[in-house]
């Protein structure tokens, strides 16, 4: 394992994040966006683990940090499937652009 | 009656019930019965207030009250009162407990207008008490929110675009009043940081010259924009015009007076320096303010613009008394905001009335009315000459008090202001009669008119309610000097501890 | 001896009666308000009459002066350290002198109107609005404080607006109520400043010690004379702009034109309001303020005597050409108001140089007594023709024998015909000119003459000229055109008076210092005026004793001045000009313009600033998610490398 270091893993974390960063912006379906939320957060919690484990081997708090954003990302999902499932019912359409009633 | 709590907790008690009630009568009754009630505290406020200093109290603030409210920014609930918010308590009890008998004949949403009506009064009430000037602020804001609901949903005419221009333009004047309260605050320093909203304390500090010429103008400012300061007084004409009759006399009649009393009680008396070296700007205002509001007023041909532009003129007999910095005017100023506040609730009570009946306000419409409205018309000609300023009604004393105080300072620019603002009474009778010559008197221009019915008991009460409180302060205007006088004189005395008093 | 309590019922009776009536007479007693304004009037009379013996007879001279005494003073409003504004009663010769003339005047009116208002829907309300007036004219003489008389001259003002305007539902009685009530506030504005000023220096409201401070010689005099305005010193300006007020009041030019048209009231409001006190409250004024005139401002003291003489021959001019009845008497009673002035602008102070101050007072006492009897007189003619045109009279003195011999009584004591009222107190206005001022002595004599002619065109118009045609079919019913008994008995006692009244010795009771002194009667003096009288008297009965074509040729022969002077020389087109296109079209108009305009203009730019802007950045509000989202990472990034490589 000596030959992967700190940037390997921080170079996965930002690739991931960009992907779900594209997939964010470009994806019309809406399912897919929180797909691509998840990957966001994913990558979040590789850099979290990443840093613990190269800089503060010796401390938890990035593992700490990594559990809670999963379980905030379970609970996120949650909720924004159920947002998805009443907009669906009223717009029936999961298309991010047909949910546009709020604007000015 | 000593508690002052009670002056706020009994209309907010009142607008509460309100709310609980079935039926639009029991609402009126409740509100009504709630007005008795603040009539009577308010009364029995005044007497204790009155043999409280007769037996010797010389405290500046008699029945203090001071709780904790928000520590950490130094936020007091700290209430007392001296003679001049007692007058102005009074003022507040009579006014609203008449127009709450004029709303008598509301159809829509009655729960709703009556509750924010008490709530306003709760607004008013507070405001006068405070000395704490955030609980001050507080209250302000709790008398102006609910007249942009009055107005947008009980009005009449461009009822929405009035609402919004009031409700703005009063926000503003409260963004002043909150910038110059702000910085009051933090130029107050008690040692080790510790600021105070203290009005007393607040009065013992000085305050260094430069920080006060910046302070004063923001809050006289956004007060006087209450108070139709010119030029910020354009919401005066349509807010009043488009308001419903029991809020037009609670606008004209208290809200008016808030800016004054602020300007007189925050103002002047924690910058009495920058007031001297700022005096001839709002000297200079004022008066234009009532030259140009009577003239403005010859103009108009509807009753409420009418009125409302000669409360532009009026009350700049109240920025002027303020201005002119000399206790007799000073006193002349707050009487002036007591007898205006009575007369023209009174007279927007008496268009209230007649609109009512003939659904126009239009001079050029009305005609021969004291044949079939005998009282109302009378009502309406007793406060016309009040308005012009008749001996034996308030509008006379006030007005007189304010310029043989202004004529104390022999200066020719002080002269000319006061011989201007003396003139605008022969025009404030040109149009008040102008006014009443046709459409309360001369022949009936509409047949419609012959059928009418006069007023009914709860006008006639509040009309005689108003007629009352005009009459007590212009036949013995010296308990109501006498009130007021010696607080006015710890005001002057502050303009003179800073070195510069006469 | 004097009661103090006594005394304040004077005033305090009508205003009593005046609650009464007006609260409660109009709905539950309204036959019964004339007989309580009437009694209430009567008892107020007789303790004035009682008052006014008392004083003059049994406190009398004390070292040969009849002393002010202040029989009552209260505190009202305390201004000033020094200055406060008091209530009270202050009893002179003078003010003496005028509460019986009013309530004497009052009580007259009160019992004609009795007839004359029978059956008028209103009658309540005018015994309440008469008695309010009584009120306050007796408040206005007998006050102890320059604020004070400010304060019932205003009431004063008020209840003669409300009298004029009584028959509220013509048009033009609305109209000549407000001229009335605005030309006088105009002309009190004046007064309210010269009050300010006066007070200003002498530090005090106080009458007694106003005059004290402002005619000896100490530090108030030598402020007040050594401030200076625009030319003149504030004592003058003071004493100036009060008297413009007393000339409002007092229909003097160049507030004259409100009097005229005052007439539009009832007669007997006329008689009592605009004839007999109310007209005459300038007059008093001054005489009230006359010991500052005379010692420390004699130019102020010459406006006076110069508006007088002006105004008293300006309107007997007007008079010779008006048709109106009471129109002509409305301009004589401004003529003989002019006397009034003039006599006290030409007087000294003190003893026989104070004989102006005394005619003016005089004549102030019996033309109160004579004019009164000529508006009643005319208003019992009125009653019958209902008309107050000339031309529909005539002949009336089959018809009216009573009113006729009153009337012409009354005529006689006006054109100061010996040995009637107005006689004695003309003649000695005349001596006082003579004896200080040639011209206006001229102007008087003239203006004497001319009131001669007008009065007897209009009793020969009246009484004699052609046969009395009725357009009214009412009276063809056999009787004479008498009035009821309520309306002769005071035309009766006051005709009586008007004999009498010449004969009573008022340069011992009414002078200016207080000290009575010894009038002499010049027959050489007095023979010119007189003869001046009886051939202008003699004119008018050949002009207009019959129906003839000479007043119509004298008038085509004076063509434009006969014109200018039926148009009361345009003075109402002036003010009509001033009023109409300058204030309101000049001033008015452009502040509710600019008003609208520019301020409220301001903020409603401001608004659609905001709206503006607000629109024109909106469409960031897109509502769709996904720009939203390239916004939140795009700024994440700004702040990103903001923090990297900016922030150091």
């Amino acid at each position: 394992m000596n030959g992967i270091g700190l940037e390997h893993i921080l170079f996965i974390s930002t690739a991931l994040f960009f992907i779900g960063v594209y997939g964010f912006l470009t994806r019309k379906n809406m399912i897919t966006m929180l797909m691509a939320i998840e990957l966001i957060l994913n990558s979040i919690n590789i850099n979290f683990l990443a840093f613990n484990k190269y800089l503060y081997a010796d401390k938890l708090d990035g593992l700490f940090f990594t559990i809670f954003i999963i379980a905030i990302a379970a609970a996120e999902a949650s909720v924004a499937i159920a947002i998805i499932i009443h907009l669906y019912r009223s717009l029936k359409s999961i298309d991010v652009d047909d949910a546009d009633l709020m604007k000015f | 009656m000593t508690n002052l709590t009670i002056l706020i907790i009994v209309p907010l008690l009142t607008a509460i019930a309100v709310l609980f009630c079935r039926s639009s009568a029991q609402v009126k009754w409740t509100s009504f019965i709630g007005s008795i009630i603040q009539l009577g505290l308010a009364s029995s406020l005044m007497y204790a207030y009155i043999s409280e200093r007769a037996m010797g109290n010389t405290a500046q603030m008699l029945f203090q009250q001071r709780y904790s409210w928000y520590s950490a920014l130094n936020i007091e609930y700290y209430i007392g009162v001296d003679g001049i918010s007692i007058a102005m308590i009074m003022l507040t009890a009579f006014v609203v407990s008449a127009g709450i008998l004029i709303s008598w004949s509301i159809q829509t949403q009655v729960k709703e207008f009556f509750f924010l009506l008490l709530l306003l009064s709760v607004g008013a009430y507070g405001f006068f008490i405070s000395l704490d000037l955030f609980t001050m602020f507080f209250f302000l804001e709790v008398a102006v929110i609910p007249k942009y609901l009055l107005i947008g949903i009980w009005g009449s005419g461009k009822k929405e675009y009035s609402a919004m221009k009031l409700a703005l333009m009063l926000m503003g004047g409260s963004v002043f009043v909150l910038i110059g309260l702000l910085a009051t605050y933090f130029s107050t320093d008690l040692g080790n940081g510790i600021h105070t909203w203290d009005l007393m304390k607040i009065s013992q500090i000085h305050i260094p010259l430069q920080t006060q010429l910046f302070i004063f103008p923001f809050l006289f400012v956004g007060f006087g924009v209450f108070t139709a300061l010119f030029p910020f007084h354009t919401w005066v004409p349509d807010g009043h015009s488009s308001a419903p009759t029991a809020a037009s006399m609670f606008l004209a009649g208290i809200s008016m007076k808030l800016g004054g009393y602020g300007a007189l009680r925050v103002a002047m008396y924690l910058m009495p320096e920058a007031a001297e070296q700022y005096s001839w700007i709002i000297v200079l205002l004022a008066t234009i303010a009532i030259i140009y509001g009577s003239f403005a007023t010859l103009m108009q041909k509807d009753l409420k613009y009418m009125n409302a532009y000669s409360s532009v003129s009026h009350c700049g007999f109240i920025l002027l008394g303020i201005g002119m910095l000399t206790k007799t005017a000073i006193v002349g100023a707050v009487m002036q905001m007591v007898s205006h506040g009575v007369m023209t609730a009174l007279f927007f009570g008496a268009i209230g009335m007649i609109y009512e009946r003939t659904h126009t306000r239009q001079i050029s419409e009305l005609g021969g009315l004291l044949k079939t409205l005998p009282f109302i018309g009378t009502v309406y000609v007793i406060t016309g000459l009040c308005s012009l300023g008749l001996p034996g009604l308030s509008g006379f004393v006030a007005e007189m008090t304010v310029f043989v105080g202004s004529w104390q300072r022999p200066d020719a620019f002080h002269r000319i202001a006061t011989i201007l603002a003396a003139a605008s009474i022969v025009v404030t009778a040109v149009y008040i009669l102008r006014a009443a010559g046709k459409s309360v008197m001369g022949p009936i221009v509409n047949e419609h008119f012959l059928h009418l019915k006069d007023a009914s008991w709860n006008e006639k009460v509040a009309s005689v309610l108003l007629i009352a409180a005009i009459l007590a302060i212009g036949i013995a205007p010296f308990w109501l000097y006498n009130l007021i006088a010696p607080d006015a004189q710890i005001i002057m005395e502050n303009i003179a501890r800073a070195g510069l008093g006469r | 001896m004097l009661n103090s309590n006594c005394i304040a019922l004077i005033p305090l009776l009508p205003i009593i009666s005046f609650l009464i009536i007006g609260l409660a007479g109009r709905r539950y007693f309204p036959k019964f308000s004339g007989i309580l304004g009437t009694l209430s009037l009567l008892t107020a009379f007789i303790l004035s009459a009682i008052v006014a013996f008392q004083y003059f007879f049994e406190v009398g001279k004390v070292d040969g002066v009849y002393q002010k005494i202040v029989a009552m003073k209260y505190v009202w409003l305390h201004l000033l350290p020094n200055v406060s504004i008091d209530m009270g009663i202050l009893l002179d010769p003078i003010s003496v002198m005028m509460i019986v003339i009013v309530t004497f005047i009052s009580l007259m009116v009160h019992i004609y109107s009795i007839g004359y208002m029978h059956g008028e829907p209103r009658y309540a309300t005018y015994y309440a609005f008469l008695s309010l007036f009584t009120f306050s004219m007796l408040g206005l003489v007998l006050s102890t404080n320059i604020f004070q008389i400010y304060i019932f001259w205003e009431l004063v003002g008020v209840s003669s607006f409300l009298l004029i305007g009584f028959y509220y539902e013509k048009p033009s009685a609305v109209a000549a109520s407000k001229k009335a009530f605005i030309v006088t506030r105009f002309a009190d504005l004046g007064f309210l400043i010269g009050i300010l000023v006066l007070s200003y220096y002498s530090e005090t409201l106080d009458f007694q010690t106003l005059i004290a401070r402002l005619t000896t010689e100490g530090p108030y005099l030598s402020s007040i004379a050594g401030a200076s305005f625009i030319g003149a010193s504030a004592l003058t300006w003071g004493l100036v702009l009060v008297f413009a007020g007393g000339a409002g009041k007092s229909a003097m030019f160049p507030f004259h034109i409100w009097l005229p048209d005052a007439m539009e009231g009832p007669t007997p409001v006329s008689a009592l309001i605009h004839a007999a006190t109310m007209v005459v409250a300038g007059v008093y004024l001054v005489a009230r303020l006359f010991p500052i005139f005379s010692h420390s401002c004699p130019q102020a003291l010459d406006v006076v005597a110069y508006i007088g003489i002006f105004s008293s021959l300006l309107a007997a001019v007007i008079a010779c050409t008006q048709t109106d009845i009471k129109r002509v008497l409305a301009y004589s009673t401004m003529s003989q108001i002019g006397f009034m002035m003039f006599a006290l602008g030409v007087s000294g102070y003190g003893g026989e140089e104070g004989l102006g101050f005394m005619a003016s007072m005089f004549h102030l006492f019996t033309h109160s007594i004579f004019k009164a009897l000529l508006f009643l007189g005319a208003g019992a003619v009125i009653h019958y023709v209902h008309s107050n045109e000339m031309k529909d009279m005539g002949g009336l003195r089959k018809l009216m024998p009573i009113t006729h011999i009153t009337f012409l009584l009354a005529c006689l004591a006006i054109a100061g015909i010996p040995p009637f009222a107005g006689f004695f107190s003309k003649e000695e206005i005349l001596l006082a000119c003579w004896n200080s001022n040639k011209i206006i002595f001229g102007a008087a004599v003239l203006t004497a003459g001319l009131t001669a002619f007008y009065m007897f065109r209009l009793y020969f118009s009246i009484f004699w000229s052609k046969e009395f045609k009725s357009h009214n079919n009412n009276h063809d019913d056999g009787h004479h055109g008498e009035a009821p008994a309520t309306m002769l008995l005071p035309l009766i006692i006051l005709a009586g008076l008007s004999v009498v009244a010449g004969f009573v010795p008022f340069s011992q009771l009414v002078t200016s210092d207080g000290a009575g002194f010894a009038t002499e009667f010049h027959i050489g003096f007095a023979l010119g005026p007189i003869l001046i009288a009886v051939s202008a008297i003699i004119l008018a009965w050949f002009m207009y004793s019959k129906e003839s074509l000479v007043p119509q040729k004298v008038a085509d022969s004076l063509k434009g001045f006969y014109t200018a002077a039926y148009r009361k020389f345009y003075f109402d087109e002036i003010y009509l000009f001033v009023t109409k296109k300058i204030v309101f079209n000049l001033i008015g108009r452009p502040a509710a313009w600019v008003d609208k305009n520019i301020f409220d203009g301001f903020m409603n730019l401001l608004a659609s600033v905001t709206v503006a802007l607000s629109e024109a950045i909106k469409s960031f509000q897109s509502g769709k998610t996904q720009e939203y989202a390239i916004y939140f990472f795009a700024g994440t990034l700004g702040f990103v490398l903001l923090f990297i490589y900016l922030w150091t």
